[in-house]
Order: C-alpha cells, then sequence, then structure tokens
C-alpha cells in the first residue's frame, strides 16, 4: 500500500478546502442557516409537529443530507476533475499508485470535508431549533456512509464529466431534486397515493429517512433498509470506480 | 546487460483509427543518454506516455528495469520520472509544496535536504514559497523538472524540455542533465531540435509515422551524417563515366554536366587527391568545384522522408 501517495492526495485536496474556506465551508453553512431561519423558524413554527417531532427540528436531517450529499459529489468531482483540466492528471497517472489509493486519497479528503460541514450545520442548527439526537452512533455512521458514498458517486462524476457544464449537470439537475423530493422537507407519508408509492424509487429517501430515525426514532422506510440500500449504492460506485481504472475510460486514451 | 528499458513490438492504434506506433522494438542502456528524434505527430509523445502509464498500449511490452510497465506497473513506475511536454502545473499550489506531493505520490518519505538540493540545483530555492501562477514559463518549467526528480528516479523522461525556453535555460538544462547522467541516471529526451540531440544524447532514434526507422550510436550516426559531396562542373559533358572510374563512388548528372564524389569527412583520407589525378588521367577535365556537406537536418529529414542521406 502507497500509503505516502494516499497522504500527498488528501492533504492536496484538504489544502485546497483551507484555501476557499467561504467556498467550502462558509457558504453552504449560510444557506442550510437560511433553511432553517425560514422554514424552520418563521415557519415551521406556523405548522403542526409530524410524528411527535417540531417541523423545525424535522427538517433537519433532511437539510443535513442536502448539504451533505451536494457537497460530497461536489468535493470529490471537483477533486478529481481539475487534474483532468488542469493536465496534472499526468502525474497521477504515472505514479506508482493503485485505483484503492486514489479513491482513498480524493473520496477520503472530499468525505472528511463533508463530515466536517456536516458537523458545523448540526452544531448551527441548534440556534435555531431544539433537537435531539436518539441514536447518535448511527446518525455517525450514517454520517460517514452517506458522505463516502456521494464521495465516491462524485469522484465518478469528475472522471465522466469533461467540461465545467457537465461537472454541474448531476449534481444540479439529479441529485438536488431527488434530494428536495427524498422527504428533505416533509414525511412520505404525508404524500397522496400513488406518489407515496413512486417516491419509494427515489434513493434519497432511503438516506434521509435512516438519518431521521437515527435523530427521533421515526422513519420513512425501515432503517435496516435505509443502510443496506446506502451500502449497496456505495459498492455499486466502488465496482465502477474499478472498471474505469481497469479500462482508463475517460483517463487513459 | 539487460536493458534499463525495453519496448517490445509495441503498437498504438487510438480509437479513432490513427496508428501513433507501428511494431516498435527499443532497448534502451542504463545510464545513457537516448534522443529520441521525429517530427511532430511521430509517436514520440504517445511511446513515452506508454512505457509512463499514461497511455494503454494496444499491444506489445515494455519493462522498466526489469518491471512489466502494466503488470508489475507500481515496481516500474517508481523508477521512473517523466517532464511532460506541456507546462501543466497546479496554479494556486507554492513550488514547495507541489514538489513535496510529487514525492509522496511516488511512494517517498519526505526528505525535506533532497527537495532543497533538487530546488537549488534548479535555481528555484528562493522560490520555494512562491505560487506557481506566478512564476515565468522557464520557472514553470523547472518546477516540472523538479517534480520530476522529487523521487530519485533512476530512469528520467524528458518530453520535449527546451521547447519555448530562453538560451539560459537550455545551457542550464543541459548541465543538469549531464549531472544527472553522471549520478547513474538513464536519460531518454525527446527533441525535434537536432543540435540539442548531437549535443546530449549517447545513442540517437529516429521515428517517423509510428515506426523506429532509426537507432544508432551518435558516433556512428555523426560518421554517417560526416558524408560530403565534391562536386565538379565538367569543361565537356560526359555520357557516361569513364571504365576506368567506376569503382569510384562517383555519380553523373543527368545532364553529363557534373560528376559528384561522394566521401568520408571524417576518414584519415577523403581520396580526393588521387581521384582529381584519375580523372586527369582519363582526359576529364573540371572548371569549376564545390563540396558540400550534409547538415545533420538534411539527414534527419532525409530519413523522416523514408529517403536516404
Amino acid at each position: 500500500m502507497n500509503v505516502h501517495a494516499i497522504k500527498a492526495i488528501y492533504r492536496f485536496e484538504m489544502a485546497r478546502t483551507f484555501r476557499t474556506l467561504m467556498q467550502s465551508i462558509a457558504s453552504p453553512v449560510l444557506s442550510t442557516s437560511l433553511y432553517f431561519i425560514v422554514f424552520g423558524a418563521a415557519i415551521g413554527s406556523r405548522m403542526v409537529a409530524i410524528d411527535g417531532v417540531s417541523y423545525g427540528a424535522f427538517i433537519i436531517p433532511g437539510l443535513i443530507m442536502l448539504s451533505l450529499l451536494t457537497e460530497s459529489i461536489s468535493n470529490a468531482s471537483f477533486g478529481i476533475y481539475m487534474p483532468k483540466w488542469a493536465g496534472t492528471i499526468y502525474e497521477l497517472l504515472s505514479a506508482p499508485v493503485s485505483w484503492l489509493e486514489t479513491v482513498l486519497g480524493y473520496v477520503g479528503a472530499a468525505a472528511t470535508k463533508s463530515i466536517i460541514l456536516g458537523v458545523i450545520i448540526l452544531i448551527t442548527a441548534r440556534l435555531f431549533v431544539d433537537y435531539s439526537i436518539a441514536h447518535p452512533l448511527v446518525m455517525i455512521g450514517f454520517l460517514f456512509l452517506t458522505a463516502v458514498t456521494f464521495s465516491l458517486f462524485g469522484f465518478v462524476i469528475g472522471v465522466w464529466a469533461d467540461s465545467f457544464e457537465k461537472l454541474q449537470i448531476i449534481p444540479m439537475m439529479v441529485v438536488m431534486p431527488l434530494t428536495f423530493l427524498g422527504g428533505s422537507f416533509y414525511s412520505i407519508d404525508m404524500l397522496p397515493d400513488p406518489w407515496d408509492k413512486i417516491a419509494l424509487f427515489n434513493p434519497v429517501v432511503y438516506l434521509v429517512s435512516g438519518f431521521r430515525w437515527s435523530f427521533y426514532g421515526i422513519s420513512d422506510v425501515g432503517v435496516g433498509i435505509s443502510f443496506a440500500a446506502t451500502l449497496g449504492f456505495m459498492l455499486a460506485c466502488l465496482a465502477i470506480i474499478w472498471t474505469i481504472f481497469r479500462t482508463g475510460w475517460k483517463l487513459k486514451t | 546487460m539487460q536493458p534499463i528499458v525495453s519496448v517490445q513490438t509495441l503498437n498504438k492504434t487510438y480509437a479513432g483509427g490513427f496508428q501513433a506506433l507501428k511494431d516498435v522494438s527499443l532497448d534502451i542502456r542504463k545510464g545513457e543518454i537516448f534522443a529520441l528524434l521525429g517530427p511532430n505527430g511521430a509517436g514520440k509523445t504517445t511511446l513515452i506516455s506508454i512505457i509512463c502509464g499514461i497511455v494503454n498500449p494496444t499491444s506489445g511490452t515494455v519493462t522498466a528495469d526489469g518491471h512489466d510497465v502494466v503488470r508489475d506497473y507500481r515496481a516500474a513506475r517508481q523508477k521512473i520520472g517523466l517532464v511532460p511536454q506541456e507546462l501543466h502545473t497546479d496554479a494556486f499550489e507554492s513550488v514547495w509544496d507541489t514538489v513535496k506531493f510529487s514525492r509522496g505520490l511516488f511512494g517517498r518519505p519526505p526528505d525535506p535536504a533532497h527537495l532543497e538540493k533538487v530546488l537549488r540545483q534548479l535555481s528555484l530555492w528562493d522560490k520555494r514559497a512562491d505560487k506557481i501562477m506566478t512564476l515565468s514559463g522557464g520557472m514553470k518549467r523547472r518546477v516540472m523538472i523538479a517534480k520530476a526528480l522529487s523521487h530519485e528516479p533512476t530512469i528520467l523522461f524528458l518530453d520535449e524540455p527546451t521547447a519555448g525556453v530562453d538560451v539560459e535555460l537550455r545551457q542550464d538544462m543541459w548541465e543538469m542533465v549531464r549531472g544527472l547522467r553522471e549520478a547513474g541516471v538513464t536519460i531518454i529526451l525527446t527533441t525535434h531540435y537536432i543540435e540539442e540531440a548531437e549535443e546530449m544524447a549517447d545513442r540517437i532514434g529516429v521515428i517517423s509515422r509510428g515506426e523506429l526507422i532509426v537507432v544508432e550510436e551518435k558516433a556512428v550516426l555523426m560518421r554517417k551524417l560526416g558524408k560530403k559531396q565534391l562536386t565538379l562542373m565538367l569543361q565537356e559533358p560526359l555520357g557516361a563515366i569513364p571504365a576506368g572510374l567506376s569503382g569510384e563512388p562517383l555519380e553523373l548528372s543527368d545532364d553529363g554536366q557534373s560528376l559528384t564524389y561522394t566521401f568520408d569527412a571524417q576518414a584519415d583520407e577523403t581520396g580526393i587527391a588521387p581521384l582529381l589525378k584519375r580523372l586527369g588521367e582519363h582526359g576529364v577535365d573540371f572548371k569549376d568545384l564545390r563540396t558540400e556537406e550534409s547538415s545533420l537536418e538534411d539527414i534527419f529529414v532525409s530519413l523522416v522522408r523514408g529517403g536516404r542521406a
């Protein structure tokens, strides 16, 4: 195992984060805080409680997931896309580094950033809304698993993209709508038939549901199913990345 | 002696159908400076890129220090440093950080003393805290060399290292390459500056349209390049070269007005004096004469076009 390479990539990526603190941390924290102010404190105070949880507290897991998904994808996709764009990918491709070491470096850094962001948002939420965490270990597990899984997904997007526009298409056109429609702001039970059934095809539902269960013990789908679905998606992303490096798709000619 | 780099029947056809390399076989000797010459698009960069792992070969094998670059890529790549043709750098990184990153990427533990030595050799030490984006093109080229040397490779590929650099940097670079060779590093450089190959290389390879058409010791190649021609403008046109001169390397022009004698300029005896004497004996007089020497460039162009020098 080329541990020095993993460290080098990880530190390089983290250094980029600290060079761009406003963009990496401050900006998503600010936008999520606005959600808390508008939906949590302002509108939320006039909404009825859902399954005994105040609306302001109910949306916290969903909002954290929203940030976690978008930032994980953004961090990882940008991390691998930039060397491709700048041409410095030659160094990575010519280095004695395996696909797994590359992934550990890039995805590890992207997931770390997302987890830091998630924790900051969680702390920030406390300023606006009271909440409790019923299963803290499960919450940490979901936070970690989701950050890693969607950083892997972001890595795939970064390899696939050959323009900045493509880099944004999946996060903006697919992930963001799925997250909004994935029960971040409501319970799936509140949807009329057949939309409550259709919603179950949205993978984000399982993430939000499982994460919310770790906070309040309530969920739209079983927490085991949520965990299995996320794990399955992570394994699928890993398989895709392994194939990418084995074939050199979009990396080597 | 086992070659430090061995390329066997290497082929590369890109997705669009363009065949960049055709059955290229080449052995690089340990400790030599090998210059790969060729016009733009000849396949130089593709060849280097395959050896370094950046491009997948279509068929054929490559070993670096005995390690297959595909199957045993980790051991092979640890030996190799690459300075690519294009100036690909991380604009926002400092010189020190980018060189440190490169060393780590190639699996070497931190060694600030070595990095300092490399940066000082390349006159980059004073710039170590500067962001790369603030450096000039020449300085960026030095940074790329520093990155390639950061992990102490034993095989160094320099792809067009002096393209677009000023005279001072070119001289510095040649000096550095000589120093590396003395330290035991094998150097493979591609260039289309023939004088650069002449200045630096122990052996020269010429690649054209994906085929390696010549691999030769520089000294041997120089002897070939050292061919000179003596052209005699005749008083009277000849219908044919006199039978008594048929053994001489003479060529009669189509109009019979001139005779061309090809000789080895570096040989002890050029044979000119005896030739002139024998021409006189056969009643061949001349009114004028001139000598021409094929330049390196002439020879190179001739080789590349598939002709003879």
